[in-house]
C-alpha cells in the first residue's frame, strides 16, 4: 500500500479505560467479549471511505494503534512505547468517566506522545509541567472520548459531563461521550441506542483527521 | 493514673498510624485510581494501625517504657481487635464485595456474603488439623486457636517472601549479573518490532477488505435468487471465510511475537539504565551492599538447611550469642545487660522496618509490564486491580495479607529477642508451639529460596539466547 493511503491514529489512555474495546468496536462493529490486558501495542484496521458519495471519494485504511500501559510506568517501558509514536496522523485520548484520575492523566499522556517528536535521542525526556502553549502549534488533530457512561448513575451524569467539558477545552479537540457495553450485555454494535448516530458523527470526525 | 497516661500514649500513636495508613493508601497504593467506597479505605487503615501498634509494643517492651501491667493489657486488647478484624470483618467484606459484583445475586447480597463467610470459617478451621500447633487443653473459641491458624498462613507468606527476597536482592544489586547492552542491540530490536507491526497491519488490511467485499456481495446475494445463485453463494462465502480464518491465525501468531518483542525491548532499556546507574556512586554503593547481602543470604539458606537436617531449634538469639562469643573468645568485657538491650532493640527495629518496607514495595509495584512477562496469571491479577469493580476486593485482600503477615512477624520475632523480653509474647499469645512455627518457616524459606534461584537462573540464561535468534 502506498504511504499516501496510510493513516495512523494512536489510541492513548490509562489501563482499563476501554481502549481495546473501543478499537474493536470501531473496526469489527462488534462488542469485545473478553477484554484482556494489552501488552505493548495492538493494531486494528478500519476501512473508511473518505468523502463518501462525492466524486472525490477515496478509500483509506485507518490504523488504530492501541498502546497499552500507564503514565506511571518505568522509564524503560516509556522509552519502548516511544517507538510507536513516530509519524502519527491523529491521536484519540480515552478516559474513564467513572474514574477522575484517568482524565487527569490525559495531560501526561499528551505530553508523552507529543514531545516525542521534539527529542531526537532514543531516551525519552519529559518534564512534568503542563504548558498549554505547547499545543498551540500542534498540527496533529486530537479527539477525547469518555467511556463507561452507562455505569454512572443517572443523576450524576450531568456533573460528570460538565467536568469533562472543561477538560476538553484544554486540548481543543472534538469530544464524544459514548457508551461501551462490557461483560453483561453482548449486543451488536448497531443496536446500542444512539449508536448509529454516533457512528456517523464519529466517522465524520475521523474524516477531519485525514491529510490530503 | 499511670495507666491512663499509658493508654493515652497508645491511643495517640494508634491514631498516628491510622493517619499514615490512610495517606499511604491514597498516595501510593491507589495513586491513579478512584475509590468510591470509604469503608475499604477505613478497614485498610485500621488493620495497618493495629499491626504497627503491635510492633510498637515490642519496642516498648525492650526499652522498658510504660508500666508493664498496662503494656500487658494493651497487648491483649490489641491482639483481640486484630484477630477480630482478620477473622471476622475483612473476610466478610471481601465476600460482600465479591457478591455485589455478580449481578445475579445483587438482591440478596447480605445473605450470600454470610454464606461465603461461613465457608471461609470452615476452611479456616480445617486448616489447623494437619498441623501440631497447639495442645488440646484449650476450648474451641479461644485466642490460641485463632492465632495458631492465622500464624500458619502468615508464616507461610513471610517465608515465601523472605526466600524470594533473599535471592532477588543480591541479584538486583550486584552488577556482575548485568548483561552488556549496546544501543545497536536496542535499535535492531525496535526495528524488528516495527516490522512485525507492519506485517500485522497489512494482514489486517487484507482481512478488512475481504470482509467488506463479502459484506457487499452478501447484500446482493440476500435477494432470493435461483438454485444456482444459492449454490454460488455457499461456495464463495465458504472460501472467503476459510481464507479469513487462515489469515486470522497468522495474525494471532504475529501479535504474540510483537508482545514478546515489546517486552524484550523494555527489558533491554531497563538493563541499559541499570548499567548507567551502576557507574554512579550510588550504584557502586549498592553493588557493594549486594556482595554483603549475598553472603548473608547464603548463610541464612545454609542455617535453614542445617536446622532442618539436624532437627535443631536455636535456643538463644543471635544477639546474646554474639555477645557471648565476643566476651568469651575475644576477651572483651562489657556490661552485657546494657548492651544486649540496645543491640536487640536496633536489630529488631531493622527487621521490622525492612519487612514492612519490603511488603509495601511488593504491594505497590507499579511497573506491571515486568510482572506480566513473568507469568500471565499474575498479569491478569494486576489487570483486575485496575478495574474499579474488583479493586475493592483486591485492597481488602491486601489488608488481610498485611494483617496476617504482621501477626506472624510478632510470632517469629520472639526468636530474635533475648529471654527476658520473650516472656511477654509467650504470656500474651498463650501456649503455642513456637518451635513448630520456626521449623515451618525454615522449610518454606528453603523451598522458596531454591525455587527463586532456579527461576532466576533460567530467566538469566534464556534472555541472551532470545537476542541471538534471527
Amino acid at each position: 500500500m502506498a504511504s499516501l493511503d496510510r493513516v495512523k491514529v494512536l489510541v492513548l489512555g490509562d489501563s482499563g479505560v476501554g481502549k481495546s474495546s473501543l478499537v474493536h468496536l470501531l473496526c469489527q462493529n462488534q462488542v469485545l467479549g473478553n477484554p484482556s490486558w494489552t501488552v505493548g501495542c495492538s493494531v486494528d484496521v478500519r476501512v473508511h471511505d473518505y468523502k463518501e458519495g462525492t466524486p472525490e471519494e477515496k478509500t483509506y485504511y485507518i490504523e488504530l494503534w492501541d498502546v497499552g500501559g500507564s503514565v506511571g510506568s518505568a522509564s524503560s517501558v516509556k522509552s519502548t512505547r516511544a517507538v510507536f509514536y513516530n509519524s502519527v496522523n491523529g491521536i484519540i485520548f480515552v478516559h474513564d468517566l467513572t474514574n477522575k484520575k484517568s482524565s487527569q492523566n490525559l495531560r501526561r499522556w499528551s505530553l508523552e506522545a507529543l514531545n516525542r517528536d521534539l527529542v531526537p535521542t532514543g531516551v525519552l525526556v519529559t518534564n512534568g509541567d503542563y504548558d498549554q502553549e505547547q499545543f498551540a502549534d500542534n498540527q496533529i488533530p486530537l479527539l477525547v472520548i469518555g467511556t463507561k457512561l452507562d455505569q454512572i448513575h443517572e443523576t450524576k451524569r450531568h456533573e460528570v459531563l460538565t467536568r469533562t467539558a472543561f477538560l476538553a477545552e484544554d486540548f481543543n479537540p472534538e469530544e464524544i461521550n459514548l457508551v461501551i457495553e462490557k461483560r453483561y450485555f453482548l449486543r451488536e454494535g448497531n443496536q446500542i441506542p444512539g449508536f448509529p448516530d454516533r457512528k456517523r458523527f464519529g466517522a465524520g470526525t475521523l474524516k477531519s483527521l485525514h491529510y490530503d | 493514673m499511670s495507666f491512663l497516661i499509658d493508654s493515652s500514649i497508645m491511643i495517640t500513636s494508634q491514631i498516628l498510624f491510622f493517619g499514615f495508613g490512610w495517606l499511604f493508601f491514597m498516595r501510593q497504593l491507589f495513586k491513579d485510581y478512584e475509590i468510591r467506597q470509604y469503608v475499604v479505605q477505613v478497614i485498610f487503615s485500621v488493620t495497618f494501625a493495629f499491626s504497627c501498634t503491635m510492633f510498637e509494643l515490642i519496642i516498648f517492651e525492650i526499652l522498658g517504657v510504660l508500666n508493664s501491667s498496662s503494656r500487658y493489657f494493651h497487648w491483649k486488647m490489641n491482639l483481640c481487635v486484630i484477630l477480630l478484624i482478620l477473622v471476622f470483618m475483612v473476610p466478610f467484606y471481601i465476600g460482600y464485595f465479591i457478591v455485589s459484583n455478580i449481578r445475579l445475586l445483587h438482591k440478596q447480597r447480605l445473605l450470600f456474603s454470610c454464606l461465603l463467610w461461613l465457608t471461609f470459617m470452615y476452611f479456616f478451621w480445617k486448616l489447623g488439623d494437619p498441623f501440631p500447633i497447639l495442645s488440646p487443653k484449650h476450648g474451641i473459641l479461644s485466642i490460641e486457636q485463632l492465632i495458631s491458624r492465622v500464624g500458619v498462613i502468615g508464616v507461610t507468606l513471610m517465608a515465601l517472601l523472605s526466600g524470594f527476597g533473599a535471592v532477588n536482592c543480591p541479584y538486583t544489586y550486584m552488577s556482575y549479573f548485568l548483561r552488556n547492552v549496546t544501543d545497536t542491540d536496542i535499535l535492531a530490536l525496535e526495528r524488528r518490532l516495527l516490522q512485525t507491526m507492519d506485517m500485522i497491519i497489512s494482514k489486517k488490511k487484507r482481512m478488512a477488505m475481504a470482509r467488506r467485499t463479502m459484506f457487499q456481495k452478501g447484500e446482493v446475494h440476500n435477494k432470493p435468487s435461483g438454485f444456482w445463485g444459492m449454490i454460488k453463494s455457499v461456495t464463495t462465502s465458504a472460501s472467503g471465510s476459510e481464507n479469513l480464518t487462515l489469515i486470522q491465525q497468522e495474525v494471532d501468531a504475529l501479535e504474540e511475537l510483537s508482545r514478546q518483542l515489546f517486552l524484550e525491548t523494555a527489558d533491554l532499556y531497563a538493563t541499559k539504565e541499570r548499567i548507567e546507574y551502576s557507574k554512579t556512586f550510588k550504584g557502586k554503593y549498592f553493588n557493594f551492599l549486594g556482595y554483603f547481602f549475598s553472603i548473608y543470604c547464603v548463610w541464612k539458606i545454609f542455617m535453614a538447611t542445617i536446622n532442618i537436617v539436624f532437627d535443631r531449634v536455636g535456643k538463644t538469639d543471635p544477639v546474646t550469642r554474639g555477645i557471648e562469643i565476643t566476651v568469651n573468645y575475644l576477651g572483651i568485657q562489657f556490661d552485657v545487660k546494657f548492651w544486649s538491650q540496645h543491640i536487640s532493640f536496633i536489630l529488631v527495629g531493622i527487621i521490622i522496618v525492612t519487612s514492612i518496607r519490603g511488603l509495601l514495595i511488593t504491594l505497590t509495584k507499579e511497573d506491571f509490564t515486568e510482572v506480566e512477562s513473568e507469568s500471565s496469571l499474575v498479569g491478569k491479577f494486576f489487570y483486575a486491580i485496575s478495574s474499579s469493580k474488583s479493586s475493592n476486593v483486591i485492597v481488602l485482600l491486601l489488608a488481610q495479607i498485611m494483617g496476617m503477615y504482621f501477626v506472624s512477624s510478632v510470632l517469629l520475632i520472639r526468636m530474635s529477642m533475648p529471654l527476658e523480653y520473650r516472656t511477654i509474647i509467650t504470656e500474651v499469645l498463650g501456649e503455642l508451639q513456637f518451635n513448630f512455627y520456626h521449623r515451618w518457616f525454615d522449610v518454606i524459606f528453603l523451598v522458596s529460596a531454591l525455587s527463586s534461584i532456579l527461576f532466576l537462573y533460567l530467566a538469566h540464561k534464556q534472555a541472551p539466547e532470545k537476542q541471538m535468534a534471527p
